[in-house]
């Protein structure tokens, strides 16, 4: 069963703005029936001020597609027009305290159908630019459809290339069948086939085959800090951030901040920055999360 | 009040008598059935007497062609790759467009292989073309894999008459029968099914244990080599408690028999005549004449699956659906397109699998709880008007990007 927020299953249980709203001057009718998500947002907009007096939404679709829509017309109400257009799909989520990988597609079609509704409102065509596949990496909800796009656009060839690009496949990498598929087939189209490296994946660099290099702690911690800085552009793309707490010895304390806080992909990231650590300085070094009690102390 | 369980399609509870029985076999109980001592010996014998009421349960001719293995997709696995393993001059496969994906995702795989995989399509009650599948039959064929239950809609197919087919034409016949054993009187020594899979927790055994039945003389090829456990064909140390609770719950299979085609039955029509009644716009799909008796499958117009059973589940109703968003994929049950039911209801579409646990009380709350759901999601949807659905649907409600 799905891992719904407790937002999710308010705004699902009890939706807000259910029904067509009466005298709309704007209507968005989004989704695909063959996914079984299709969603009607209809706005009553204020012509002198642009600003969006009332919403309602009609959804055909899951438990998280009504709680999306019903997330969105919450959000909106009371919104001019290009300050609601700026709304993201992340934001929808985040409204509604996350949603599942394989459910982000409904926040999409949230933002979508707010589109849509605004350019009927003003009297242009809205078209989509957006095609949603079957999804393959479950870890970054990655789908079929953007892999294939971004392997022909770069001319990828690797599973490795398509991690890089897309992050698809750099979780728990169960879904590296599934790229191979993907890349087999597209590379066949440009009259390429397919050829996976090695079986298993290449060892770590040894740590020792960096310059060890004598430091003095304060050069170790700010050199330790550096490596964290350009870690940290990464995170904050999806939100989420890094801060170092304390080094003792081989030990790197750290607090994973933002969207990081609770995200199933945590203990992922951990290794991921304590790999970049332990290549940049050159020494093995273990990267754990900062107990509570040393931030009591550092409060205090 | 208590929970309602409409979900045994997917999983059923140990029978207490089963974990009774089963107890022993972790703490007192633990030797290795192989051994010579009396640790071992005494399971041994144990795992004897279950294979024997497995045998009685499916009327197998030989306890030697019970084969345990550790689920109903291991024991798919075991037969389809067998035969193609024992006739490497055949390469294809025949099997159904509905199969449950335990077989069909393994032959989707087999074609990139190379070989070939014809599926039999059905019609809108879920039934199959006999005459097609005799065309169909060849010395190319190395395996028939045909459900002898769907575990969605209930349908059954006639797999013994197919058997029999597939045998004039000098053909291996398997079935994936986890969703019939237990409900329905099977007899393997009177039909021609050379192989059949059956799971242990679809009857009220432990999950982890599954059964491969292998008539006597058909060519076996092991899936996993090793131990001489299993006359050699399926190498590994036996789940021996598991065992010994598959054997317990096919006896208690075999003398609720009667119960399950005449009570369960019962409870199952109540439930859909009364849901039937109450509800506008929602069908039964598959075959009402020719399936399971425990077994309901009924589409709800206009509405999406998982909104369905979250609702249910809030008013504490297990049941399940075929809809896109409980699986994480984006097709509906492929079922229920193969049936052609138009995606609308096809989403909507809702399995309630009954087990002899059930009681009429609880069909009868069951009645009284589900038409409020339907009508609160239907008022959501933008395919729903007033008092039924809007106008040409597809037409009023035509959204970008479909």
């Amino acid at each position: 069963m799905w891992d719904y927020s407790e937002k999710v299953k308010e705004h699902f249980y009890d939706p807000k703005n259910a029904g067509a709203v009466e005298g709309a001057n704007g209507v968005g009718d989004v989704g695909s029936i063959s996914c079984g998500d299709a969603l009607r947002l209809t706005l009553k907009v204020d012509p002198e001020t642009e600003v969006i007096l009332d919403a309602g939404f009609q959804t055909f679709g899951c438990g998280s597609a009504i709680a999306s829509s019903s997330a969105l017309t919450e959000m909106i109400k009371g919104m001019t027009l290009d300050d609601a257009l700026k709304i993201s799909n992340q934001d929808i989520a985040d409204y509604l305290d996350g949603l599942p990988p394989e459910k982000m597609h409904c926040s999409v079609m949230g933002r979508e159908a707010l589109q849509a509704a605004v350019a009927n409102y003003r009297g242009e065509v809205w078209e989509d630019d957006h095609e949603e596949g079957a999804l393959v990496c479950k870890c970054f909800a990655i789908d079929e459809v953007m892999i294939e796009d971004t392997i022909r656009a770069n001319n990828l060839s690797t599973v490795e290339e398509v991690t890089n690009y897309t992050k698809a496949g750099g979780g728990c990498s169960s879904c590296h069948e599934g790229i191979e598929n993907i890349l087999t087939r597209v590379m066949a189209e440009r009259g390429e086939t397919f050829s996976a490296g090695g079986a298993v994946p290449a060892p770590a660099p040894a740590a020792a085959a960096a310059k060890p290099g004598k430091m003095t702690t304060l050069q170790r911690i700010r050199k330790i800090e550096q490596i964290l800085e350009s870690i940290r552009p990464a995170l904050q793309a999806d939100n989420g951030d890094v801060e170092l707490v304390d080094v003792d010895g081989n030990t790197i304390y750290v607090n994973l901040t933002g969207a990081c806080t609770g995200c199933q992909m945590a203990a992922m990231t951990m290794g991921g920055i304590q790999q970049r650590l332990i290549e940049d300085l050159g020494e093995f070094v273990k990267v754990v999360p900062a107990p509570k009690e040393s931030l009591v102390s550092m409060g205090a | 009040m208590s929970d309602i369980y409409l979900d045994n399609n997917a999983t059923t509870m140990v029978d207490p008598a089963v974990f009774d029985e089963m107890k022993p076999y972790f703490c007192e109980q633990f030797g290795n059935p192989s051994s010579l001592h009396n640790f071992g010996n005494k399971v041994g014998f144990a795992l004897k007497k279950a294979r024997k009421q497995v045998q009685d349960l499916i009327g197998a001719e030989h306890d030697s062609e019970i084969i345990f293995t550790s689920c109903g997709t291991e024991s798919d696995s075991t037969a389809i790759l067998s035969a193609l393993k024992a006739q490497p001059e055949r390469k294809e496969i025949i099997t159904t467009v509905v199969e449950h994906p335990a077989v069909l995702t393994l032959c989707e795989y087999l074609e990139t292989e190379g070989y070939t995989v014809h599926k039999l399509e059905v019609d809108s009650k879920g039934r199959l073309d006999l005459d097609k599948y005799k065309s169909l039959l060849s010395d190319n064929v190395a395996v028939v894999s045909v459900m002898w239950a769907n575990n969605e809609s209930g349908t059954l197919f006639p797999v013994e008459e197919m058997a029999q087919m597939a045998a004039q034409a000098g053909v291996m016949f398997h079935t994936d029968a986890v969703q019939a054993v237990g409900k329905l009187p099977i007899n393997l020594k009177e039909s021609a099914i050379s192989m059949l899979s059956l799971s242990g927790h679809k009857l009220h055994a432990p999950k982890g244990i599954g059964v491969l039945y292998l008539r006597r003389g058909v060519r076996y090829r092991p899936l996993l080599r090793g131990g001489h456990q299993e006359r050699g064909r399926r190498a590994g140390t036996e789940n021996a408690a598991a065992i010994v609770g598959l054997g317990k719950a096919c006896e208690m299979a075999a003398e609720h028999m009667a119960f399950e085609n005449t009570q369960v039955k019962a409870m199952r029509d109540r439930l859909e005549e009364g849901l039937l009644a109450a509800i506008p716009n929602c069908f039964v799909t598959g075959d009402p004449d020719n399936r399971l008796p425990n077994t309901a499958s009924i589409a709800f117009e206009y509405i999406e699956g998982e909104a369905i059973l979250l609702l249910l589940n809030k008013v504490g109703i297990a049941a399940s659906s075929g809809s896109a968003c409980t699986s994480g994929s984006l097709e509906p049950s492929h079922v229920m397109r193969a049936m052609g039911i138009p995606y609308t209801a096809a989403h909507g579409t809702v399995r309630f699998s009954f087990s002899r646990y059930n009681t009429m009380e609880e069909v009868e709350r069951v009645i009284k709880e589900v038409p409020p759901i339907v009508a609160k999601l239907r008022k959501l949807s933008p395919y729903w008007g007033e008092n039924g659905p809007v106008e040409n649907p597809g037409e009023a409600f035509a959204p970008v990007y479909a």
